[in-house]
């Protein structure tokens, strides 16, 4: 019945993580109420209280990620993801790939790598590569391949059966498709039309037809029969010949196996299928051609249709997974985790309002969480000198015992003093010190929850529709939003254009260190430092390729009359604060002895772990349950 | 007990009307708020208000614009509520005149008030006890509607679900197509609700159902931007709502029958055939397999390519199979509900099973080997044929129907299974619409090479067929005498006279005046049939000759198309071939001159057959030919032989060649 059991596991991690997530957007909302009353209670000194409740639905609604460098330490991107979109997992392998020939193949490998990575975006292609070709190495001699090893034809005697043979694609099908597929054209029908399409475990003998032996699978055009590890095959669909477009389908998640023609689908040929099977076709007379379209065209049949489908499919069973009796502790558990999370990225009133509203304990004194606060926030709006300083005050052994960290403090903050936001330039350059306390990731935060449940509420009020008697739909048709009506699912698209306008204030001038000559030599003296506390540090602890690095990156920005559009440009982006704000509220953290990242990006890196792990153990559900569509 | 609860009911409830008539319009007005509290999820409860006239009364309230607007809106919302419970419900309430009521409320211009209106107006009207004709009656209810669908996303989808159930007939479509239902309800299914969609998208398929007008109209609306049938096919991607794909395909299926999209084009051939065979899969619910196979049939009917593609796709043939397979034995044993459900289906899934069948093998003869190939499908049609459902009987026999094209079938499958046997069965008493079909197949089955066509003889099957030739139906006018003339072919001189004997003269020359060319045309080729091989000739000739002679005549003068002529003219010629019956012609003066004209007409069809009429008269061997030859050359005929030895059609050159050597010899 449960096609995946053994993916149990990271279906239960889902569901942990999915109704976190609304749990956090239904309590943001709930929290939000209390600070607000609070806020009008003291007008003036409420600051931190706003900043903080905005910077909680900042993370709820743009569902980036929380702890941002601790999403990193499990191996997803997260709000890194998003940054440095261009060159993720695969792509920096495939474009290795498209070094030489003409500008035609160029094209024709990009429109590849592009469609491959549409169709499998699951895949990690260091990993487990795509097929991309058939094997020039792995195949029978009778097998001539021609047109970049797309074209397979035959050159053998074709005599009897015992000059059949076959080629393979260059790599196995990975688990992390989930649904597989590739077509082969018949060029030409040869003498007799014996052609052969299907799939084949490595090791099989490759001087017969697919289908023949064990681990072997095929479709053959001359009887349209297919073979199943035998000899002998069975009726399953029409005859195929020149001009006809054979498809053939792998479902990694159920392991079977159907075939289309010309965009048909021909239903289910094989099931029970074994792990790691590659594309394979078999000719066995003289003429036969075939050509093969691994994703290098469009397809005939519309496969991401049925992709769609399996997708839905997938998402359905883990949106039905049962919680079971346990249902009370999973709520407490849901809420636990929630206000950790809080607590770990010290927004501290909301924490306070929602361990009030769930019935719970904080674990971490309140002075306490508001001092990470504080830090967290001078690190974010780029006063760098100013939080390691305060850090030094508050933790006053911390950077001491921890010199990489503090070397990679002070390298933010050179990189700050470019930017001309550090508290030291700052003072000396002549910008106003109030735009600065809103760093650029912030524009979004009025884009916030309270405002989104608000207009719903308002949507409700004066319908007498709530007090009706349901609707009673035989057929049980609901809103296509999970959430029903009552959240109407409109507003989203409505709040993110609402916020679009503000974005435009945020690079009002970029001169180096705020155009302040005193801050330039402020700057470079506090280079020359770093220089030296870099080379202090080799001769204490040896070499750190890591912190040598750093630093390199960082003075790279010098080179470069406007660093802001240079190649380590993206340094300066007020993104690049969050993995350090991270790192150091981690170790301020462990120094009270509590966890370094919280329970909430725990789970979600640890689903992802799970997602990969079943990719490498073959179970193809892991393509349709990208943690990403969980956090949306 | 049980009478006083009822009583405590009936009394609670009485209070509740009772409250209705208070003098003091605040405290009506919590009456029937708290009435609407009450019957909520109560079926009782709403029973008991009905009968103590709360609806009257109800509806005095709505209309009365006295009564505040609240007021108004409540009431509406509590007769929605017991609109909600049993079809009794609803027989009362429109036997109280609630829907003018309601539709008089939409005037009204209180969103709100229009809304509870709407809903209530919704659930009365999807009930199939209500008469959808009540929505017709006032001519401005629909311009008002639709009017009324740029109000909210409710006033869509009640407005929308309403059209949905409410358009039944070709007038109905023409009356809502007259008031823009398509360019209203169009920019609906891009809504964000997916209900109005889902209704949105139900009005499009009544609305194409069988209407070329709306179809060629729907293919050239834009909705956004983007074409209907577009949109339609998006709407069939496998990750919608099952239902949404199903009647998507509806949609595009109506469209192509209708003429407005071609059967090649790719978003029938790639996109809306695979849809209907998925809703064939088992996967899907047994009502949904029921439409989908239905719908899939109705699409690929006249189109082989579409029959060949869908033989193919998805093992489709094998995959109804299935179908007859409920309920199944498992859920007799194990499960009541399941056995109840799968009961309830049983029917529909075999008649639906064979209208696909029937669909799919209408005209490709390897399709029709591999129906007949499916495990037991001849035992199943068999059966079918005498199963208790009217339907699944129709769908049974047209399934046999739409096999029996197939000669190889005939001489095989079906004379293994005897299935005149159960045909023979059904053709008595049985409504027109399974004659027509079961008739229909029986002409295959008398073709002369079926050897189904013996048995079928014995079991005295004339008369039954004699007595079709006599029904007001044209259609089984033309089988009757269909299945007489293949019968006829090739026959005993028995079963000849048996024919003729059952049929009558009369009934056999009334059958010659037939308004309907197809009857006239078979009863032609009875006649013909009739009169082969020189010794049955002459015998009929001697018995009816004076009337056959009488019945050409009268065709042959009277504006027919030339195929009637020309089977007229072959049985002209049959007659001449007789020994005796050729005198009918030579002593009839006036037929020969026709004979003549024809000989010298503009269809090459009619001079081929008059001139072999002339060919047989003047046959050499034959007693009597010099006088005839030398009759036939006073009048003529050599001459016109002799200019037709020139024609530039080969076939009539040979045969007038052939005719002018008869002098030579």
């Amino acid at each position: 019945v449960h096609i995946f059991s053994q993916s149990h596991l990271c279906l239960v991690m889902y569901q942990v993580l999915k109704e976190a997530v609304c749990g956090l957007i239904a309590v943001s909302w709930l929290a939000s109420r209390p600070i607000r009353i609070k806020q009008a209670r003291n007008l003036s000194s409420s600051s931190p209280v706003v900043s903080d409740s905005a910077r909680f639905s900042h993370w709820t609604l743009i569902e980036s990620c929380p702890a941002k460098d601790s999403w990193q330490a499990v191996g997803i991107g997260g709000r890194n993801r998003i940054a440095m979109s261009g060159p993720s997992s695969g792509c920096g392998f495939l474009m290795s790939v498209v070094v030489h020939g003409d500008l035609a193949l160029n094209e024709q490998e990009k429109e590849l790598n592009q469609r491959l990575k549409r169709l499998y975006p699951a895949v990690n292609e260091q990993e487990t590569p795509l097929p991309r070709s058939w094997s020039p190495k792995d195949k029978f001699s009778y097998i001539g391949l021609s047109q970049n090893n797309l074209r397979v034809h035959y050159k053998g005697h074709g005599k009897t059966p015992k000059d059949a043979a076959s080629v393979r694609a260059t790599h196995p099908i990975p688990a992390a498709c989930g649904v597989y597929y590739f077509e082969v054209k018949i060029i030409s029908k040869g003498r007799d039309g014996y052609m052969g399409i299907g799939l084949s475990a490595q090791g099989v003998n490759m001087n017969r037809l697919p289908g023949w032996d064990k681990h072997s699978y095929g479709y053959h055009g001359d009887d349209g029969h297919s073979f199943c590890s035998s000899g002998t095959g069975q009726p399953y669909g029409p005859t195929f010949t020149t001009g006809d477009v054979i498809g053939c389908c792998v479902n990694l998640i159920n392991n079977t196996c159907f075939y289309t023609k010309n965009g048909h689908s021909l239903g289910i040929a094989f099931t029970d299928l074994p792990p790691n099977l590659y594309p394979t076709v078999g000719l066995q007379t003289p003429g036969e051609v075939v050509d093969a379209n691994f994703g290098q065209h469009p397809f005939v049949f519309d496969i991401e249709d049925y992709m769609r489908e399996w997708r839905t499919k997938i998402q359905a069973q883990i949106d039905r997974f049962p919680i079971g009796e346990r249902e009370g502790e999973w709520q407490a558990m849901i809420q636990k985790m929630v206000a950790s999370y809080l607590v770990h990225h010290s927004y501290c009133a909301t924490a306070e309002a929602f361990a009030k509203s769930t019935d719970q304990a904080v674990h971490e004194e309140l002075a306490s969480i508001k001092n990470r606060q504080k830090i967290q926030k001078l690190v974010l709006s780029g006063r760098m000198g100013e939080a390691i300083e305060t850090t030094q005050q508050l933790y006053p052994s911390l950077l001491e015992r921890n010199q990489d960290l503090l070397f990679m403090l002070k390298v933010r903050q050179f990189i700050e003093m470019v930017n001309g936001t550090d508290s030291e330039v700052r003072c000396l350059g002549g910008r106003s010190p109030k735009s600065q306390d809103c760093y650029p990731g912030s524009p979004r935060l009025f884009n916030s929850p309270v405002h989104k449940a608000s207009s719903s509420q308002t949507y409700q009020t004066g319908t007498a529709e709530v007090e009706m008697e349901l609707d009673h739909f035989s057929n049980g048709v609901s809103e296509s939003s999970s959430n029903g009506f009552l959240n109407g699912s409109s507003t989203h698209g409505i709040d993110l254009e609402e916020c679009d306008g503000d974005m435009g204030e945020i690079i009002i001038w970029r001169q180096l260190c705020g155009g302040s000559q005193a801050a330039i030599e402020r700057m470079i003296q506090f280079g020359r430092e770093l220089q030296s506390m870099s080379e202090h540090l080799r001769r204490e602890r040896g070499k750190n390729s890591a912190n040598k690095k750093m630093l390199k990156d960082a003075f790279s920005l010098l080179a470069y009359s406007d660093p802001w559009s240079s190649p380590v440009g993206y340094q300066l982006d007020s993104i690049q604060r969050e993995p350090v704000c991270s790192t150091l509220n981690s170790a301020i953290l462990e120094t009270h002895n509590l966890p370094k990242q919280p329970p909430l990006a725990l789970s979600v890196g640890q689903a992802a772990q799970c997602l990969s792990l079943m990719a490498r153990t073959g179970s193809g559900s892991c393509a349709f349950a990208s943690v990403d569509d969980y956090l949306h | 007990m049980m009478v006083c609860t009822l009583m405590e009911v009936t009394a609670t409830s009485r209070h509740y009307v009772d409250r209705l008539f208070d003098p003091d319009p605040q405290n009506v007005l919590q009456g029937v708020i708290d009435m609407k509290n009450a019957v909520i999820g109560n079926n009782r409860q709403k029973a008991n208000l009905i009968v103590l006239g709360a609806v009257p009364r109800l509806l005095y309230l709505l209309q009365q614009s006295s009564s505040s607007l609240e007021l108004r809106t409540e009431c509406a919302v509590v007769l929605g509520s017991l609109a909600m419970g049993t079809e009794n419900n609803i027989k009362s309430l429109v036997d109280c005149h609630i829907i003018p009521a309601l539709l008089q409320g939409l005037l009204c211009s209180d969103l709100i008030f229009i809304e509870a209106c709407l809903r209530c107006l919704r659930t009365v009207f999807i009930s199939p006890v209500t008469p959808v004709q009540l929505l017709y009656t006032d001519p401005t209810v629909i311009p008002h509607l639709m009017s009324l669908l740029s109000r909210s996303q409710h006033t869509q989808e009640y407005i929308t679900q309403i059209f949905a159930h409410c358009c039944k007939t070709p007038e109905h479509q023409t009356v809502l197509f007259n008031h823009g239902a398509i360019q209203n309800i169009a920019p609906l299914l891009i809504s964000p609700s997916f209900k109005v969609r889902m209704q949105a998208l139900k009005c499009f398929s009544v609305l194409a159902y069988e209407n070329a007008q709306v179809s060629m109209t729907l293919v050239n609306v834009l909705v956004d931007g983007e074409q209907l049938s577009q949109v339609f096919v998006r709407m069939m991607q496998r990750d919608k709502p099952i239902e949404m794909q199903l009647t998507a395909a509806k949609c595009l299926t109506y469209m192509c029958r209708a003429g407005a999209i071609r059967t090649d084009d790719n978003c029938i051939v790639l996109k809306t055939l695979p849809c209907l065979v998925r809703m064939c899969s088992k996967e899907r619910l047994l009502e949904e397999r029921v439409e989908g196979a239905e719908t899939l049939a109705y699409l690929m009917e006249p189109d082989i390519e579409l029959q060949r593609i869908a033989s193919v796709t998805d093992h489709l043939v094998s995959m109804l199979a299935d179908y007859f397979k409920y309920p199944s034995s498992v859920s007799a044993i194990t499960d009541i509900k399941r056995l109840d459900h799968d009961l309830k289906h049983a029917h529909e899934l075999r008649q639906a099973a064979f209208k696909l069948y029937a669909s799919l093998g209408s005209n490709d003869e390897d399709i029709r080997k591999k129906i007949t190939e499916t495990e037991n499908m001849m035992d199943r049609i068999v059966s079918g044929l005498s199963e208790s459902s009217i339907k699944v009987r129709l769908a049974a026999v047209r399934c046999l129907h739409s096999l029996s094209r197939s000669v190889q079938q005939l001489r095989t499958s079906f004379h293994d299974h005897a299935v005149w046997k159960p045909l023979m069965k059904l053709l008595q008493n049985a409504p027109d619409e399974v004659l027509v079909m079961a008739s229909s197949t029986l002409c295959n089955l008398l073709l002369e090479f079926s050897p189904s066509k013996e048995p079928i003889l014995e079991s005295g099957v004339i008369e039954l067929l004699c007595s079709l030739t006599q029904s007001d139906s044209p259609a089984l006018r033309v089988n009757g005498i269909w299945a007489l003339m293949n019968m006829a072919f090739q026959a005993d001189q028995k079963v000849k006279v048996e024919i003729v004997r059952a049929l009558g003269t009369e009934q056999l020359f009334r059958l010659l005046s037939d308004p309907d060319t197809n009857v006239l045309m078979k009863t032609l080729g009875l006649l013909r049939n009739l009169l082969s091989t020189r010794p049955h000739i002459d015998q009929v000739m001697s018995s009816h000759g004076k009337q056959i002679m009488q019945a050409v005549t009268l065709i042959l003068e009277g504006e027919h198309s030339i195929e009637v002529k020309e089977q007229t003219l072959c049985i002209l010629a049959n007659i001449a071939d007789g020994n005796t019956a050729k005198e009918l012609i030579m002593t009839n003066d006036d037929m020969l001159q026709k004979i003549k004209y024809y000989m010298g007409h503009s269809n090459v069809k009619l001079q081929l057959a008059a001139t072999f009429c002339i060919s047989n008269l003047i046959w050499n061997e034959e007693d009597g030919s010099q006088e005839r030859q030398d009759k036939l050359r006073d009048m003529g005929f050599v001459d016109i032989l002799h200019k037709l030895t020139q024609a530039s059609d080969p076939n009539l050159c040979d045969r007038a060649k052939t005719a002018m050597q008869q002098y030579l010899a």
